[in-house]
C-alpha cells in the first residue's frame, strides 16, 4: 500500500481523473484518421472543417462518452458489490444481468431485427437485463439474504448462458453466428449518440439509486447485525446496490457488449493504493473503470494482427494477468 | 421508570417460543448481567432489545421513548452492540475499524470531524489499543482484536451498551480488562447490559443480575440474591464453592448434580 495516497484518497481521484482526461483526448485523436490535439479540439469546438467535425463529434465523441459511462459503471458496481457481499471475487456479472443482456442481444441478431434498425440489439439487450432484474427481485423478494441473491444470480446467469448457446446453435447463417460472437466479445466501435441516449438514462438512474451507499458498506465490514446496530438499514442497502447494479450494468453492457473483468479487477487495483475500506474504493473505482475502458478502447484501434481487436478480448488479456499479479501482491493481508 | 426498559418481551423463532414475557431494565450508570444456561434465551433477549429479531409482543423503551419508533441512526446512537465473536471482513487498520463506530453520527457524505477523531482516540486509549492503531485487524491476536471491536462499540458514545459475551475466548487478563472497561463506562453514566457466563465475574462486576431459564425470567435482583445455591442448582444443575478474599466474593462451580 502506498502510504501517502492511503491518507489522501482525493489525491488518487485527482490523478486518475487527470489520466482519464488525457486518455479521453488520446481516444479522440487516434483512429483511421489520426488527428493532432489542435485538430481534435478544433473539431470538438467547431473551428475545423466539416469532415473532421463529423469524425470527432459524430463518431469519436459518443464512443468516448459511452466508454466512460460504461467503464465507470462497471468499476463502481464492482466495488459496491464486493463491499455488499464482503467478497473480493464478486463482480457485476454475479447477479446475472450481463448474461441476460447477452441473451437479449443474440436473440435480436437471430431474429434479424438488427438488420432492420440499428438500435434493435441494444434495445433487446436492455430488455434481457430488465427481465433478469425482475426475476432476481421476485426470487429474492421474500428472503433477501446474501446467499439467496447470489444463488438467484447464478441461476439467472446459467439460464441466460444456456439460452445464448441454444440461440447460437440454431443460428440461421454463419454471418449471424459471427455477429453474435462478435457482440459477445464487446466493442465500442460505431456507437452513436442514439446508443448514448438509449443507455444513458438507465445508467444514470442506476447511479442515482446507488449514490451514498458508502457508509453502509463500511459498516457491513463488521457483519450485517453490527451494521444494523450502527443504524444501517441493511435490507434497503442490499436492494439499492442490487437494483442500481442491475439497471446501470444492464444498460452499459447493452451498448458495449459483454465486457468482463473491469468490475472484478478495478477495485483490487484501487485497494493497492488506498486500502480496503469499501466507501473509499467507490469513487476511485468508478474513475479507474472509465480510464481502463478508454485505454482498452484505444488498444482495439492499434494495428495488431489482421482484423479488429475486440474490447472484451483486450480487457480480458490485460485484466487476467493484472488480476493474478494483484492476488499475489495482496494475499498476505487478505488472510 | 428511567433507563432502558424491556417489558413483557416474547419472541418466537421458527415456531419455537424462545422468550416468554421477559421484563428487565438497565439504568444509566448500571451494569446489569444476563445469566442463564445455554439456550435460556440470553442472546435472543439482547438481540430482541436491539430490534435484531422480531418481537412477538413486548416493548422496549428508553425513558418515555419507544425505541422501535426511532430512526435507525437515532436508535444506533442510543444503544451500541457488541456482537459475539464478530468478524471483520476486510483488512482494515485498527483505527479505521474503530472509526466505524462513528457511522451513526455521519450522513452519507460526511468525513470524520475532529470530534469524531477525538472519540475514536479516547475509546482506543481506554481499551489499550491506540499503540497498534496502524496495524491491520487481520494481523492482530484474538485479544487485541476483541479490544479493537470493543473500542469500536465505545466510539459510538451510546447511552447504553449491549454486550453479548464480550469476554468469551479471552485470556484471564483480558477478561478482567474488558469487565473493568465496562465498569468504568458505567461509572461515566452509560447503562451496560452484558450476557455473561462466568459466575464469579457476574458476582463481582454486575450491579444487578437477570437469571433467564427456559425463556422466562426466573429471578432478578442483586447478585447476592440471584446467585444463591438454590437458584444455581435449579438453573445450572451445579453445586458451587464460595469464598472471600480481600473483601471480594468468589464463586466457582465445582460439581454437576446427578
Amino acid at each position: 500500500m502506498i502510504k501517502s495516497l492511503s491518507d489522501r484518497p482525493w489525491a488518487l481521484n485527482f490523478i486518475l481523473l487527470a489520466g482519464l482526461v488525457v486518455a479521453g483526448v488520446m481516444s479522440g485523436m487516434f483512429g483511421q484518421v489520426n488527428l493532432s490535439p489542435a485538430q481534435f479540439f478544433g473539431a470538438l469546438f467547431g473551428s475545423a472543417d466539416n469532415n473532421l467535425t463529423i469524425i470527432v463529434r459524430e463518431l469519436r465523441l459518443p464512443r468516448i462518452l459511452i466508454g466512460i459511462l460504461a467503464g465507470a459503471t462497471l468499476g463502481y458496481t464492482g466495488a459496491a458489490l464486493q463491499g455488499l457481499l464482503r467478497n473480493p471475487l464478486a463482480d457485476p456479472g454475479v447477479i446475472g444481468v450481463s448474461a441476460s443482456a447477452g441473451l437479449g442481444a443474440v436473440i435480436a441478431i437471430y431474429m434479424g431485427v438488427s438488420a432492420l434498425f440499428e438500435l434493435a440489439v441494444p434495445l433487446m439487450a436492455m430488455g434481457g437485463a430488465l427481465v433478469a432484474t425482475l426475476i432476481l427481485m421476485t426470487l429474492a423478494a421474500r428472503d433477501s439474504s446474501i446467499l439467496t441473491l447470489i444463488l438467484a444470480g447464478i441461476g439467472i446467469s446459467s439460464l441466460a448462458t444456456a439460452g445464448v448457446s441454444l440461440v447460437m446453435n440454431f443460428a440461421p447463417s454463419p454471418m449471424s453466428l459471427q455477429d453474435m460472437v462478435l457482440w459477445m466479445l464487446g466493442s465500442l466501435e460505431n456507437r452513436t449518440f442514439d446508443d448514448l441516449v438509449l443507455a444513458g438514462p438507465f445508467i444514470l438512474l442506476g447511479w442515482a439509486i446507488m449514490i451514498g451507499v458508502g457508509q453502509g458498506l463500511n459498516a457491513l465490514s463488521l457483519g450485517s447485525e453490527a451494521a444494523y446496530s450502527l443504524g444501517v438499514n441493511v435490507k434497503a442497502l442490499r436492494w439499492r446496490v442490487v437494483l442500481g447494479t442491475a439497471l446501470s450494468v444492464g444498460a452499459a453492457v447493452s451498448v458495449c457488449g459483454a465486457v468482463g473483468f473491469v468490475g472484478l479487477v478495478v477495485p483490487h487495483f484501487v485497494r493497492a493504493f488506498i486500502g480496503y475500506e469499501p466507501r473509499r474504493l467507490l469513487l476511485p473505482s468508478a474513475i479507474s473503470g472509465a480510464l481502463l475502458m478508454t485505454l482498452a478502447d484505444i488498444v482495439t484501434r492499434l494495428p495488431i494482427g489482421h482484423g479488429q481487436l475486440r474490447l472484451g478480448v483486450v480487457m480480458a488479456v490485460i485484466g487476467a494477468p493484472v488480476f493474478i499479479y494483484i492476488i499475489f501482491k495482496t494475499r498476505e493481508s487478505m488472510r | 421508570m428511567t433507563g432502558l426498559c424491556v417489558e413483557n418481551l416474547s419472541v418466537k423463532l421458527g415456531g419455537v417460543t424462545i422468550l416468554k414475557d421477559v421484563s428487565f431494565a438497565v439504568g444509566q450508570g448500571e451494569v446489569v448481567g444476563l445469566i442463564g444456561p445455554n439456550g435460556a434465551g440470553k442472546s435472543t433477549a439482547l438481540r430482541a432489545a436491539l430490534g435484531l429479531v422480531e418481537r412477538l409482543s413486548g416493548s422496549v423503551r428508553a425513558g418515555e421513548i419507544d425505541v422501535t419508533s426511532l430512526e435507525p441512526r437515532e436508535r444506533a446512537k442510543l444503544m451500541s452492540y457488541v456482537p459475539q465473536g464478530a468478524p471483520v471482513h476486510w483488512p482494515l487498520t485498527a483505527e479505521r475499524t474503530v472509526a466505524l463506530g462513528r457511522v451513526p453520527h455521519l450522513n452519507p457524505w460526511q468525513e470524520l470531524s475532529p470530534k469524531d477523531e477525538a472519540a475514536i482516540e479516547a475509546s482506543m486509549r481506554q481499551t489499550d489499543c491506540w499503540a497498534f492503531r496502524e496495524r491491520l485487524v487481520t494481523t492482530l491476536s484474538g485479544g487485541e482484536r476483541s479490544r479493537v471491536l470493543l473500542a469500536r462499540t465505545l466510539a459510538v458514545e451510546a447511552k447504553y451498551i449491549l454486550a453479548d459475551e464480550p469476554t468469551a475466548s479471552l485470556d484471564p487478563m483480558h477478561q478482567l480488562q474488558v469487565m473493568d472497561i465496562l465498569r468504568s463506562e458505567a461509572a461515566a453514566g452509560t447503562g451496560v447490559l452484558v450476557v455473561i457466563h462466568d459466575l464469579a465475574q457476574a458476582l463481582r462486576y454486575c450491579d444487578r443480575l437477570v437469571l433467564l431459564l427456559d425463556g422466562t425470567c426466573a429471578v432478578q435482583g442483586s447478585p447476592r440474591d440471584v446467585l444463591t445455591d438454590e437458584h444455581l442448582r435449579t438453573a445450572f444443575g451445579v453445586e458451587v464453592s464460595r469464598w472471600d478474599e480481600n473483601g471480594l466474593q468468589f464463586i466457582v462451580p465445582n460439581r454437576v448434580i446427578e
